[in-house]
């Protein structure tokens, strides 16, 4: 019986097979499972397994350095050993490379060694039949649950020509639920992050979208208009994910996005949210625990192969409203004569000052809305930075502090940028997790929001 | 229709042997149905800034898949290692997956029946397969493009992108189906940006070819033989982007539209085509893509639009992005009718919908569904969605002939629409002026935002055959966990009545 090669020996064999200068061997390992229920049934469930291999070579000329990155599944020598000759072609193929700079030095991290980490079905033991019950409770009650969770561990290995041979473990789950009348006349949704499920109890969830589901036995027309609205952290979470994506500094400084400054260069230094607001990333923030390094298979505007094994260092985005950094690559960096910030995989905005839960703020309203899920958000102008999109799962009229009733959707149309500057609470940074990104970018943690004139472009008959 | 034939270097994998194993061991544990997917998916990726090489990848997706019903549950698993053992392997996971899901599964998995199709092969039109052109070759087109732009002193910035995709699977099930399949895809996308320092403004003009179902000749080839006029296009561009740069701020207000096919296809994509999807209007997707208006109690008497509406589902279409022969329960593919003279009669279905609703298509599967990767499992979805052009229609000036005051909308840009696909809104790549029946400049700041029953009533006129164009999308996204589909739109130019116009610079509180 054969036994299939680790990590770590295919990117050993490979960095030995390679007939290019330099070569960069990144493996990624996945194991992953999930459940996904619609109508209180189970409908599409999995686990799959997965091994990534990249190899990146780099072929050194008198005018500069080439670049032949090729990535696929592969799991053994043979298929390892193609991707290094594709990878070794394509480079003394490809042209200089702009971004062309120094590889990244290292020596073998202490648990380099170490096998790639793993999920299973297993994951579900404690929350499956829990589920169950939750679909139980929701049938008898006359509700309709809708909802997914899903578990992933992900294991890279990055070794290099130049001695890098760095490990990480990145768990990451999320779960969600909807949750309807069988009237279907109204919804409401929670979700969370996890990186283990030891914490997510379905049962709760479903009693806590009971309670919510209760705020609508009262219907309220509105109008489309500017309300006082109450953002909960998941709907914060949704436009700070966007504002980081559109912070890369290359488009900044070549005038094409709101952090350009008019004729020329970026708005780094300037005041640009209200004072007390911290936009940050750190990969050991608590809860949010990220990769620390670059690893990447293809350079852009905000990345770089000759990154690979870069630090990612702790940044501000945004301190005390001044914006103080932006997306770059060594190569971008150097262009537009910033830092050297590469992409993290957490985000964490911070308002002096702010206290308090969602529940807190909504006390404080006197007439104002509660949007408790943002949806389908898309950039319509670059240079306001103007982004549309729709209220879901419920928006509650607050009254006196209390929520008195369901409104209908609405569509919006704001700026994260403007927001920044116009909201008059904050509560306590919290843990995250966004509606519509989260399945992609988990590792949030921000506050509640309450924002006085937020611009409801129009009414959504969704329900 | 054939291309150039199945790679062979897909036929020789060992998919049919670990198909054998996997099916056989799920038959010895007792599932009711199972079924095997081997795919090899190749992607390259080229992206050029401002004449350089911003970066260039290849790579691969490969690996397998096997779903089970077992229990009255489903269960799927899928693996990269090609052996033997892992093939057995995964089908045990598979059914411990649907052991798993059985105890919460109130609703016992039934598929509609499907003939079978014991050995049969599919391979889309095309004539080069990009993945064997030279990349060299390929990164000076990208190069000359941006060189070409940046020539005109109003673009500042040029960019250029281009996907390739060649998609290999094969489908094996218990019944006794094998099918072999290959096609081919891309995308390219090139960008100009400007600036205009005097009024501190920025914009862009990008290219409106739409991604197809084409091979290397789209790029290179003569515009009657399949390849886009690339020549035109960025010839005019820069003007175009001038011209925007220096255009008057839309007045907020109610206004006629004419749609170009460039920009109408999105929104086809997003109010009808996801609208019609049988597992939306279901409930399936309701905690993430969301439902449906167009609830299944409405099919025959939902008034979707105006009575010159005739919508098609599609998966047969040449160089459609959602073409193929059989989809991913090896369901031959169809062509069926979505809207009749305004009213909606038929959905998207996949084998279970087919099961579940016996007096839509006669009980069977339209055959879409569809997996982006070996890890993901099929789910329903999107067939080229199309508007059907008026045989007799008039061209597109004659639909700007009868406008008296309204705009001209080409090219698509941002897009958004509520999770029962209700509310929705859209900007564009150019919006012109239309004055009593002309042409009047491009305006600036424009989004049109409607409902979607309001806006297809509001459709007057559809044009005639020679105004269609096939539009479509890479990257249309759906289910949990998140699989990417390419989808095709076909549509001819089409006038609305009275749509709401927005100012997108008043609606930043400008």
């Amino acid at each position: 019986m054969t036994t299939s090669p680790t990590p770590q020996e295919l990117v050993e064999r490979a960095l030995a097979a390679s007939r290019s200068d330099d070569a960069v061997v990144i493996v990624r390992t996945t194991s992953s499972a999930n459940l996904r229920w619609a109508n209180n049934t189970l409908t599409t469930n999995g686990e799959m397994s997965g091994v990534q291999v990249s190899v990146l070579a780099f072929d050194r000329r008198a005018d500069g350095v080439a670049v032949g990155s090729v990535t696929s599944a592969a799991s053994d020598l043979a298929q390892v050993l193609a991707l290094v000759e594709l990878a070794d072609t394509a480079a003394r193929a490809a042209d200089v490379a702009d971004d062309a700079a120094d590889l990244v030095d290292g020596v073998a991290a202490p648990d380099w060694a170490e096998p790639p980490a793993r999920t299973s079905i297993g994951v579900y033991d404690a929350v499956a039949p829990a589920l169950g019950t939750a679909f139980g409770t929701a049938g008898g009650g006359g509700r309709v649950l809708y909802g997914f969770v899903d578990h992933e561990v992900a294991t890279v290995y990055v070794g290099s020509t130049t001695g890098l041979r760095l490990r990480h473990v990145q768990p990451t789950g999320h779960w969600a639920c909807t949750a309807k009348p069988t009237s279907l006349d109204q919804s409401a949704w929670v979700g969370g992050a996890t990186r283990d499920f030891a914490d997510v109890d379905p049962v709760a969830f479903e009693a806590e979208l009971t309670r919510r589901l209760g705020w609508g036995s009262r219907r309220v027309d509105l109008p489309a208009g500017r309300y006082d609205t109450v953002l909960p952290p998941t709907s914060t979470a949704d436009l700070m994910i966007y504002l980081l994506w559109i912070s890369g500094a290359l488009d900044a400084h070549d005038g094409q996005s709101v952090w350009s400054r008019p004729g020329g260069g970026t708005r780094v230094g300037e005041q640009v949210a209200a004072p007390g607001v911290r936009l940050h990333s750190a990969p050991a923030y608590p809860g949010l625990e990220a990769v620390p390094f670059v690893h990447t298979t293809a350079s852009s505007e905000t990345s770089s192969v000759f990154d690979n094994g870069l630090p990612i260092v702790p940044t501000d985005w945004i301190r005390d409203g001044v914006l103080t950094s932006l997306l770059t690559s060594r190569h971008s960096a150097r262009v537009t004569d910033l830092p050297v910030n590469p992409a993290p995989d957490n985000l964490v905005l911070d308002v002096a000052g702010g206290a308090g839960t969602t529940e807190d703020l909504v006390a404080g309203t006197e007439r104002g809305l509660l949007v408790t899920s943002l949806w389908y958000i898309r950039v319509v102008d670059p240079q306001s930075m103007l982004l549309t999109g729709l209220t879901r799962d419920g928006v509650y009229l607050v009254e006196g502090g209390e929520i008195t009733g369901l409104v209908t959707n609405f569509r919006f149309n704001e700026s994260p940028v403007e927001l920044l500057n116009r909201f008059s609470h904050a509560g306590a940074t919290e843990l995250s997790f966004s509606r519509e990104w989260g399945d992609y970018f988990s590792r949030t943690a921000t506050p509640a929001l309450r924002i006085p004139d937020f611009n409801m472009s129009s009414v959504s008959q969704a329900q | 229709m054939s291309g150039l034939g199945i790679d062979a270097s897909f036929l020789d994998l060992p998919f049919r042997h670990l198909a054998d194993v996997a099916l056989g061991r799920a038959a010895d544990l007792g599932v009711t149905h199972a079924d095997f997917r081997f795919e090899r998916v190749r992607y390259q990726d080229l992206h050029v800034r401002d004449g350089s090489l911003l970066g260039t990848q290849d790579s691969s997706d490969v690996g397998f898949a096997v779903r089970v019903v077992h229990g009255g549950a489903w269960g799927f698993a899928s693996g990269v290692v090609l052996t033997e053992d892992e093939a057995r392997h995964v089908a045990e996971r598979a059914v411990e997956v649907a052991r798993v899901a059985a105890a919460m599964t109130t609703v016992p998995v039934e598929l509609a029946d499907e003939p079978v199709y014991p050995d049969v092969s599919w391979t889309s039109p095309y004539e080069i397969d990009p993945l064997e052109v030279p990349v060299a070759e390929k990164v000076a087109l990208l190069v000359d493009f941006t060189e070409r732009l940046r020539a005109h002193d109003v673009v500042g910035h040029a960019t250029a992108g281009l996907r390739q995709v060649r998609e290999n699977k094969f489908y094996a099930d218990l019944a006794g189906t094998r099918t072999t399949q290959q096609r081919v895809r891309l995308m390219p996308e090139v960008t100009a940006m400007g600036a205009d320092a005097e009024r501190g403004i920025f914009d862009s003009m990008t290219s409106i070819a739409p991604p197809v179902g084409r091979g290397w000749e789209y790029l290179v080839g003569r515009p009657d033989a399949g390849g886009w006029d690339w020549d035109a296009e960025l010839a005019e561009m820069p003007d175009l982007l001038a011209e925007k740069l220096r255009a008057p701020s839309v007045e907020a207000g109610t206004y006629d539209l004419v749609i170009h096919p460039s920009n109408l296809w999105l929104t086809i994509h997003e109010s009808i085509g996801h609208a019609t999807e049988l597992d939306r209007a279901l409930g399936y997707e309701a905690n993430y893509a969301g439902t449906s208006f167009a609830t299944y109690d409405q099919l025959g008497s939902l008034r979707y639009g105006s009575p010159v509406m005739n919508v098609t589902g599609d998966r047969t279409a040449p160089h459609g992005l959602a073409s193929i022969g059989w989809d991913d329960e090896g369901v031959a593919t169809q062509s069926w009718d979505i809207v009749k003279d305004g009213v909606l009669v038929g959905y998207q279905l996949d084998r279970v919908m087919g099961r579940q609703k016996l007096e839509l298509n006669d009980g069977r599967s339209n055959g879409c569904a569809y997996a982006d990767s070996p890890g993901h499992i099929p789910i329903q979805r999107m067939a080229n969605v199309s508007l059907q052009p008026d045989p007799d229609g008039p061209s597109t000036e004659g639909l700007i002939e009868r406008v008296e005051r309204g705009i001209y909308v080409v090219g698509d840009k941002s897009w958004s629409i509520d999770m029962q696909r209700y509310n929705f809104q859209f900007t564009g790549q150019r919006f012109y002026k239309i004055e009593d029946g002309r042409l009047a400049g491009q305006l600036r700041d424009v989004a049109y935002q409607a409902t979607t029953t309001d806006f297809w009533g509001s459709m007057e006129a559809v044009g005639g055959p020679e105004t269609y164009v096939l539009g479509g999308a890479f990257n249309c996204g759906k289910a949990q966990p998140g699989q990417v589909a390419s989808v095709s739109h076909g549509c001819p130019t089409a006038l609305f009545r009275g749509v709401r116009i927005l100012n997108t610079g008043e609606e930043a509180g400008k």
